[in-house]
């Protein structure tokens, strides 16, 4: 059950980060949509495990399928070295610089604002993961 | 060709959940190693499958379904920062960085290894 729930999750969450990169084009070289697709992902995951940690197991499910399935495939960090190296043939060596530190720096942004916002109305402070 | 996507995204997804419970259950370390792993050989995988492609050495459903579907979904920038942000909320901050500087550096060195070679 739990490998039916992280497959089906892959499944629709690499289909939705293909759907997205074809959409959101790349912009003068910077890879603006696997960039929206990992920061988004980071957001809503760091909302997701708070939300649920703070309901216990009885979620669990929820976090296989939405969590690790769905999010983990349509985030993506192999994605990420690849363009990465793109940038660096092309000489756009400023553009691969700004894209490893804005994707790193603003994801950790958006996790924690996920966290944020997950513990919002929670005064008690909670473990994420 | 969305859904040869799909089916690698899926495969992904469920090495990730198997590999990562099996090296979380065997580190005892806060460092988290599965992540850690995860991305390096999937960036690795990406950087050649992605030379063999722009190569023509593959044919297309080979780049859909092993690099855009399973690489993609294998590795994820979400859970490294989610534990990144865990790791500083628990103070752990040499940890943290040295997760941070490790993965994006060893994982985009990996995949240029490949990728020129």
């Amino acid at each position: 059950m739990n490998i039916l729930l992280v497959m089906i999750g892959g499944f629709f969450g690499a289909i939705t980060r293909y759907g997205i990169g074809e959409w959101v084009h790349i912009n003068n070289g910077f890879p603006l949509g696997t960039f929206f697709i990992n920061l988004t992902g980071s957001l809503v995951l760091g909302w997701l495990l708070t939300f649920i940690s703070q309901r216990r197991k009885a979620m669990k499910r929820l976090s296989l399928f939405v969590g690790t399935g769905f999010l983990g495939s349509f985030t993506t960090f192999s994605t990420f070295s690849v363009e990465t190296i793109y940038l660096i043939v092309n000489k756009d060596y400023f553009l691969a610089i700004i894209y490893v530190l804005l994707s790193v720096t603003l994801g950790l942004v958006f996790a924690f604002l996920g966290y944020k916002l997950a513990t919002l109305n929670n005064k008690e402070k909670v473990d994420v993961l | 060709m969305i859904w040869i996507i799909g089916v690698g995204g899926s495969f992904g997804a469920l090495l990730r959940y198997l590999i990562g419970a099996f090296i979380n259950k065997k580190s005892k370390g806060t460092f988290p190693l599965g992540t850690w792993i995860i991305n390096l050989t999937g960036s690795l995988l990406l950087g050649l499958l992605a030379k063999l492609h722009i190569t023509n050495q593959i044919q297309d459903w080979v780049w859909f379904m092993f690099g855009i579907g399973f690489c993609g979904a294998f590795t994820t920038f979400s859970t490294f920062s989610n534990e990144t942000v865990k790791l500083l909320l628990e103070k752990q901050f040499k940890i943290a960085f040295i997760y941070v500087i490790s993965s994006v550096f060893i994982s985009v060195a990996a995949a240029a290894i490949v990728f020129f070679i």
